[in-house]
């Protein structure tokens, strides 16, 4: 073949071309932490847990790297680590999920709002006055977890329903059944505070 | 099932931007003639907004530090 003496190069150039294939791939990860660890923060309890959490997800995707296709959303890829080792850690899955119905319907807090305070409630600022910081948190982390995932991706994530599925690996039609109901959930948490 | 159930339905879908065109038409048309959706539209887009701004709790300092320790390119074959 002729090529005798450059196998040496070639090889040094390929590893040259990954070593900076993997500071790339490194360094755009950890622009994304600050989102990971927003949407990780809503999946668990505390703080600490979530920085757990984070830290080993990075430790497993600056690991495994080369499972990631590059020009793929890394973002939805991380989340799908960090949702797997939440899993891991015992996480508990909800086979079935809470099939009591839910009577209320999407416009119920909002309709509870207008019959304590009338329509003028609705105008945005209003909304701000009447649902605290601390209440939404509160009420986002009494909604159970199956359902709560789905509408931290899509809604303080902001994921689309596909991005959503992959990361949690459910179908698209359970993602949009569980934000359906956990949107209703969680208002339905916020209607006891707001009116109350 | 009324033209305001029916926008109630398809709401949230719309809020997301993942209803396809012909939902769109549907979710508009009846949004544009009735006040009473308009303003549970409004108070649906404000209320996300707001769910968005007051529930993502930002990084906390010495994270960031914390994972970029964990980079493996330190001890790459090149050994730099």
């Amino acid at each position: 073949m002729g090529e005798s003496g450059t196998a040496e190069p070639d090889g040094a150039r390929r590893v040259a071309t990954e070593a900076r294939d993997r500071v790339r791939f490194e360094e755009e990860a950890l622009a994304l932490a600050d989102q990971v660890y927003r949407v990780a923060r809503r999946f668990v309890a505390t703080r600490e847990e979530a920085e757990d959490l984070v830290q080993d997800t990075y430790a497993r995707a600056f690991r495994s790297w080369q499972s990631y296709t590059p020009g793929t959303n890394l973002r939805a890829w991380l989340l799908r680590i960090l949702t797997n080792l939440n899993t891991d850690r015992g996480r508990k899955i909800q086979r079935r999920p809470d099939e009591t119905p839910l009577e209320e319907s999407d416009y119920y807090l909002a309709n509870r709002m207008v019959a304590s305070a009338g329509e003028q409630v609705l105008d945005q600022e209003r909304v701000v006055e009447r649902l605290s910081q601390d209440s939404i948190v509160t009420a986002l982390s009494a909604v159970p977890h199956d359902f709560r995932d789905v509408v931290v991706l899509v809604d303080i994530g902001d994921f689309s329903y596909a991005d959503a599925a992959q990361i949690l690996d459910i179908p698209l039609g359970t993602v949009m059944s569980r934000l359906h109901r956990g949107r209703r959930l969680l208002k339905a948490n916020l209607a006891e505070e707001a009116v109350s | 099932m009324s033209d305001c159930d029916k926008c109630e339905e398809l709401l949230q879908g719309y809020l997301d931007r993942e209803l396809s065109d012909a939902e769109v038409v549907v979710a508009e048309s009846h949004l544009n003639g009735c006040d009473y959706c308009r303003r549970r539209y409004r108070f649906e887009a404000s209320l996300r907004v707001y769910v968005r701004t007051t529930a993502a709790e930002r990084m906390p300092p010495g994270l960031a530090a914390k994972l970029a320790d964990l980079r493996t390119t330190g001890a790459s074959p090149l050994g730099n």
